[in-house]
C-alpha cells in the first residue's frame, strides 16, 4: 500500500474524508466512491471535457486530478447545480434547446458553461471572434452527437436572459 | 498507473533539493502517468508552497510558477503590457485545463511526440538508447529545425514561446541558491540526450518567470492548428515588432511547433531592423530562418507554412496590407 496522507474536502455541500490508495483521481472518486455517476468518463486524458467539475469555483478536468490533491477544496458536481424539480437555469435552456442528444457529455457541458457564467462576470478573456466567442469558451467540451449549436443557443439565452 | 507515494509541501524549502517527482496542476503529469511513460514513486505536491502571484518587479512583472494559466491570461497587467503572453497561453489547451495548469509546469509539459507515449515504440526520450521510431514513421507534429539523428521531438507548448519573444527570464531554486536562466535558453536541443528537455537539474524547482519592462511595438501570437480550437501547434509565431518613421526598430521574434524548443534566431530579427517593411524583406527573414530547416516526410509542410505565417505575421505587424508573396 502506498502511502498519503488523508484529503478531507467538501462535494456538493457534504464534507469527505479520503484516505485510500493516491492514484485515485477526483473523477474515479466521485464515481466510485460516492456513486456521483453524473460526472462522466470520456477520455481520461483531459481531452474531451466530460468529467468537468466545479472546484473551488473553477472549472476542472476531474481525471487529470487526484483525490489527495483535494483537500481543503469545495467541489460541484452536477448533482449540485440542480435536481430534476429545481433544475438550473442553463438546465432548462439544455432541454429548452435540445441541447444533446445522448447526453453523456452534457454534465460536463453544463458544470462548464456554469463555471463560464462567472468567468464572464469576472471579464476574462478569450480569443474567440468577438460575435462567436462562445464556442472559443466551450472548446474544452467535445460533443460527439454534434449538438453544438444547440448547446450555444442554451447558453446565450442564459446568459442574455439573466434572470430567465 | 503505477504506485506512488504522495506528500504536500508545505512551502519551498520542502521542495528544493527533493528527489520527488514535484506535481503542480497535474495536467500533464497524470495523464503521462496513466500511460506509464512517467512512473515517479513519490509525487510531492507544491499547490500549497505560495509562488501564486504576479507582481512587479522593477519596470516587468514576476509571475510565481504556481500561477495558473488562466490566472495569467486574464492579468490585467498582463493583458495591457504583454497582451501576447495572454494570447499565447489562450491559444493553448482548454479553459479547464488552463484552471490548473501552472506556469512552471507548462514550462516543463513534455512533447506530443506519438512514439514518446507509446510504451511498444523505440525512444530514445523516454529509454534513452534504444532508437527513435519517430524517424522513418509518422512525423506531422515533428522538428524541422534544431532536431538530432537521436530526436525530433518539438515542445509543444504556446506560452513559452511568447517568454521567449518577450525574453523572460526563469527563477529557479536548488540545493545551492538561486540561478536565472533566460527562457530563451532553458529548453535545450535533443543533441546526443534526448532525455533531458531542459537546463533543470535534479532538485531544482522554477520559483517564477520575469518579464522585462514591456517596450514599445506591436504584439501578435499567431498559431496554426489542424482545428479551430483546442489543438497543439502545427507551426507558431510570437512577433513584437515597433515601427519608427516606417522603419522597422523592434523585431523580436520566436517560433513553436517547429524544434525541441521555442525557437529564436537573433538572425533573423536583426536583418529586419532599421528596414522598410516589404515582401522582399520578409522573403529574406523568412529564407534565413529557415535556411537549415530538415523535413521528415510528414512534416515537411511545416517549411512553407513556417515561412508565410511568419510573412503573415510580419505584414500584419508592420501595418501592411499586402497579401504575401512567398
Ligand atoms: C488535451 C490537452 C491539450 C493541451 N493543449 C495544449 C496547447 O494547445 N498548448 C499548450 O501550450 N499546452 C497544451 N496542453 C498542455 C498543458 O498546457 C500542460 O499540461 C500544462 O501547462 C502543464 O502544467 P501543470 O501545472 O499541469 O504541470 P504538471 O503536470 O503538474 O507538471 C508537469 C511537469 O512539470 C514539473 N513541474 C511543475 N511545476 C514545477 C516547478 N515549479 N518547478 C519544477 N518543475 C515543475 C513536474 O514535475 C512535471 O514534470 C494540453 C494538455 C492537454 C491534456
Ligand atoms: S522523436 Fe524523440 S520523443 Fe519521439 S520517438 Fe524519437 S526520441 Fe522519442
Ligand atoms: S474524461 Fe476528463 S477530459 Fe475526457
Ligand atoms: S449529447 Fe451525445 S456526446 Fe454530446
Amino acid at each position: 500500500m502506498f502511502r498519503a496522507p488523508p484529503a478531507r474536502f467538501v462535494v456538493n455541500g457534504a464534507e469527505f474524508d479520503y484516505a485510500g490508495d493516491p492514484r485515485r483521481t477526483l473523477l474515479d472518486f466521485l464515481r466510485y466512491d460516492l456513486a456521483l455517476c453524473g460526472t462522466k468518463k470520456g477520455c481520461d486524458h483531459g481531452q474531451c471535457g466530460a468529467c468537468t467539475v466545479i472546484v473551488d469555483g473553477k472549472r476542472v478536468n476531474s481525471c487529470l486530478t487526484l483525490a489527495v490533491m483535494q483537500d481543503g477544496c469545495e467541489i460541484t458536481t452536477i448533482e449540485g447545480i440542480g435536481t430534476p424539480h429545481h433544475l438550473s437555469a442553463l438546465q432548462r435552456a439544455f432541454i429548452k434547446h435540445d441541447g444533446f442528444q445522448c447526453g453523456y457529455c452534457t454534465p460536463g457541458q453544463i458544470c462548464s458553461a456554469t463555471a463560464l457564467l462567472q468567468e464572464l462576470r469576472n471579464g476574462w478573456p478569450s480569443i474567440g471572434e468577438p460575435d462567436d466567442d462562445l464556442r472559443e469558451r466551450m472548446s474544452g467540451n467535445l460533443c460527439r452527437c454534434g449538438a453544438y449549436s444547440n448547446i450555444i443557443m442554451a447558453i446565450r439565452e442564459v446568459i442574455e436572459e439573466p434572470a430567465a | 498507473m503505477k504506485g506512488f507515494d504522495y506528500a504536500r509541501a508545505s512551502d519551498l524549502s520542502d521542495a528544493i533539493g527533493s528527489t520527488a517527482r514535484l506535481i503542480a496542476g497535474g495536467t500533464n503529469l497524470l495523464d503521462l502517468m496513466k500511460l506509464e511513460v512517467e512512473t515517479p514513486e513519490v509525487l510531492l505536491d507544491i499547490n500549497r508552497i505560495g509562488l501564486d502571484q504576479i507582481a512587479t518587479h522593477g519596470e516587468g512583472l514576476r509571475i510565481g510558477a504556481l500561477v495558473t494559466n488562466a490566472d495569467c491570461a486574464a492579468d490585467l497587467r498582463i493583458r495591457q503590457g504583454y497582451p501576447l503572453l495572454s494570447r499565447a497561453i489562450l491559444a493553448g489547451a482548454s479553459p479547464q485545463l488552463r484552471n490548473r495548469a501552472t506556469t512552471g509546469g507548462n514550462l516543463c509539459q513534455r512533447t506530443r511526440c506519438g512514439y514518446f507515449t507509446d510504451l511498444a515504440s523505440r525512444c530514445n526520450k523516454r529509454q534513452p538508447g534504444s532508437g527513435c521510431d519517430a524517424i522513418g514513421g509518422v512525423t506531422r507534429n515533428h522538428a524541422i529545425l534544431g532536431a538530432s539523428v537521436n530526436c525530433i521531438a518539438t515542445y509543444p507548448g504556446d506560452m513559452a514561446v511568447a517568454l521567449a519573444a518577450l525574453d523572460g527570464v526563469v527563477q529557479i531554486a536548488g540545493p545551492d541558491g538561486m540561478r536565472n536562466v533566460p527562457v530563451r535558453q532553458f529548453h535545450r536541443l535533443p543533441e546526443d540526450d534526448p532525455s533531458r528537455d531542459n537546463v533543470l537539474a535534479a532538485g531544482e524547482v522554477i520559483t517564477s518567470v520575469t518579464l522585462p519592462a514591456p517596450g514599445r511595438g506591436r504584439q501578435i501570437y499567431r498559431k496554426v492548428r489542424d482545428r479551430a480550437s483546442y489543438a497543439f501547434a502545427l507551426v507558431s509565431v510570437a512577433a513584437i515588432i515597433d515601427m519608427v518613421d516606417g522603419r522597422i526598430a523592434r523585431a523580436d521574434l520566436a517560433f513553436g511547433g517547429v524544434a525541441h524548443k521555442p525557437w529564436h534566431d537573433p538572425l533573423v530579427g536583426q536583418v529586419l531592423l532599421g528596414e522598410r517593411p516589404s515582401p522582399a524583406l520578409f522573403r529574406h527573414a523568412a529564407e534565413l530562418l529557415l535556411e537549415g530547416a530538415q523535413g521528415h516526410g510528414g512534416n515537411d509542410f511545416k517549411i512553407p507554412l513556417l515561412h508565410r505565417t511568419l510573412g503573415a505575421v510580419l505584414t500584419e505587424a508592420t501595418g501592411g496590407s499586402d497579401v504575401f508573396q512567398l
